[in-house]
């Protein structure tokens, strides 16, 4: 049996990078899949920023001198059956893409944080109430909730986010609240109590903070889900309305019928869905393994 | 345990009661209901002959008289009338449930039929290039919108065939049926096959590093049999759980196939009957939705205990 070399193990465990510009690279060789995803991420994000600077054409004028046109020089991507450039379209959709995305998650996991904190935390009748709305809420699929709620609000970008924003609730509440049920038992909240800290102060100072590292791991997850969604009530012609360019709702215009005569409208929007919810997807689970050791697997 | 089953019970009908009243809220705070759209497409409106049709399909009647109608007719079950078909809700959507049904099963056939066998191989082959291969690949099978999958396939079929598989209630051959319904069960299948395989992976992983584990390999049994006779056969818990949910939520990515491959099931006549307001097929369909996912969670989780003797409810 050999001798263990410590200075390469503690190397390779990542002892001597603990902060700054070292921990990055450690993290980056230590987690190659999720830094691709985070390059991803980032492209995708800067996209959407500087969408008008990318953009080639104006992504809603139409050109019916050029219709159904295949990619060439003047447009990269082809264009659609009213001439607009593909290209232009798919660089605007991300924009779309990344606001549904991050709206409904961040507007999902707030209300569902509150309710589970206040449901772990008060426990009684407030848990019963919110616990039988959470049965209910999981009770339907994702996109059938979701269906059911633009249909009954009307197709917006608001309302999209809203709707995709409301069955993630009790994902996020039930990991909340688990969280919290383990964390009121701790030495540090009967501390907090002891020196006659307010209930509030202490759901928020005390058992909030100590929750964030899963609740990031779930929100990371659920934003490409959140994606996915919005592609699929656009693509049914239920999510954002015309004319503006969303990823899903240009596969539905080019559907089954241009299968035959213009493959590109159908292969380029599904790349960028697919890339754009793979990105978050890779970037996801490397957070989940740093953030969330317990559950690396 | 008999309580146990009893509180479960309860607690479902305690569900189905508070999404019936949801469903019911929401469809009715709908800006404009069938009777604006027929008479928007007609131009001039009467406002005489709106209020008779109104009157005639039970819309003017206050919203509680509505819901208790409704709930009266379920428990009977009289499911109303279509306002599109004008035939009754139940005979419009019963004879599209067996194919969903027949699409959703063998989704999942095709999700454990793949899932499984790839994720124990990942686990056991943890750290090497294959490994990293079968989770890129994964991974990516979470990111396909399977609406795009369905595309990409009827697009290949038109490429290789020069043809697109259009569906028939009935199929002549053998090659007919499995254009029809094995195709576009792989392309929903394949997100929780995707799923199946990476909840086998972390729980087989979990279970490798045991005990019992480095007994069986101590006392000479060989890698086949650890890996599937030992350690799958205490790492399928957590896999049937996620099956199990993934059975009653096929149902987003059917909704989404159907109308790609323009196959007459319960998904796609959802979306239809919200297109066109159809209240009484929208609500229907929406609460069979409900009861199938609340009893398929129901039945995971008495299976559980059959399965797992560990596993008691209620003591």
């Amino acid at each position: 049996m050999s001798a263990i070399n410590y200075d390469s193990e503690l190397k390779r465990a990542g002892a001597n990078a603990t902060r700054g510009w070292r921990r990055l690279t450690f993290l980056a060789q230590r987690y190659v899949l999720g830094t691709i995803g985070l390059f991803i991420m980032v492209i995708f994000v800067w996209t959407a920023l500087s969408a008008d600077l990318i953009a080639r054409f104006d992504p809603l004028s139409v050109d019916s001198a050029h219709r159904l046109a295949s990619p060439d020089a003047r447009h990269w991507l082809g264009t659609d059956s009213f001439g607009r450039d593909v290209w232009s379209r798919i660089v605007h959709g991300a924009r779309i893409s990344l606001a549904v995305g991050i709206g409904s998650t961040a507007l999902g996991a707030s209300i569902g944080v509150l309710i589970g904190l206040a449901s772990g935390y008060l426990s009684g009748w407030v848990d019963l109430v919110f616990q039988r709305i959470t049965d209910i809420l999981q009770a339907l699929p994702l996109l059938v909730l979701a269906l059911v709620m633009t249909a009954a609000l009307g197709p917006s970008l608001p309302n999209v986010i809203i709707a995709i924003a409301i069955p993630l609730i009790p994902t996020v509440s039930r990991v909340i609240r688990a969280n919290t049920l383990a964390l009121r038992e701790l030495p540090f909240v009967e501390a907090a109590k002891s020196i006659g800290m307010s209930e509030s102060r202490i759901a928020f100072r005390h058992v909030l903070p100590n929750t964030l590292a899963p609740l990031i791991v779930l929100a990371t997850a659920q934003l490409g889900s959140t994606i996915l969604t919005e592609a699929s009530l656009s693509f049914l012609g239920l999510g954002i309305p015309e004319p503006y360019p969303s990823w899903g709702r240009m596969l539905s215009e080019s559907a089954a019928e241009y299968v035959r005569t213009a493959p590109w409208l159908v292969i380029f929007p599904g790349v960028a869905i697919s890339l754009a919810v793979f990105g978050t997807n890779l970037f996801g689970d490397a957070l989940r393994d740093i953030l969330d050791p317990r559950q690396r697997g | 345990m008999f309580a146990y089953i009893v509180r479960r019970l309860a607690l479902m009908l305690v569900t189905l009661v508070g999404i019936s009243i949801i469903i019911f809220v929401l469809l009715r705070i709908v800006p404009g209901n069938i009777v604006d759209i027929l008479f928007d497409a007609a131009g001039f409106v009467d406002p005489a002959d709106k209020a008779n049709l109104e009157k005639e399909l039970g819309l003017s009647q206050p919203i509680i008289v509505q819901y208790l109608q409704w709930i009266g007719g379920l428990l009977h079950g009289d499911l109303g009338y279509s306002y599109v078909s004008e035939k009754p809700a139940l005979q419009e959507i019963l004879p599209r449930i067996p194919i969903t049904a027949r699409l959703a099963g063998l989704a999942l056939l095709f999700s454990a039929s793949i899932g499984i066998p790839l994720g124990v191989i990942s686990a056991v082959h943890q750290g090497t290039r294959l490994d990293y291969v079968l989770r890129v690949v994964s991974l990516s099978g979470l990111s396909l919108p399977s609406f795009w999958l369905g595309l990409l396939i009827l697009m290949a079929s038109v490429s290789l065939f020069g043809t697109m598989p259009i569906f028939n209630p009935n199929p002549q051959t053998w090659a007919e049926a499995f254009a029809i319904y094995a195709v576009p069960a792989a392309a929903v299948g394949f997100r929780s096959a995707a799923l199946t395989m990476r909840i086998t992976r972390s729980s087989m992983l979990e279970i490798l590093r045991q005990d019992f584990i480095r007994t069986a390999r101590a006392k000479g049994a060989s890698e086949r049999s650890v890996n599937y006779r030992h350690a799958l056969k205490n790492a399928i818990l957590p896999v049937i759980t996620v099956i199990g949910i993934e059975a009653a939520f096929l149902i987003g990515g059917l909704i989404v196939t159907e109308t790609v491959f323009n196959i007459p099931g319960v998904a796609r006549f959802l979306v239809e009957a919200i297109r066109w307001r159809d209240y009484p097929i929208v609500q229907n369909l929406v609460m069979f939705i409900a009861v199938v996912v609340v009893v398929t969670n129901f039945t995971v989780d008495m299976l559980y205990a059959a399965i797992d003797p560990r596993i008691r409810y209620g003591d």
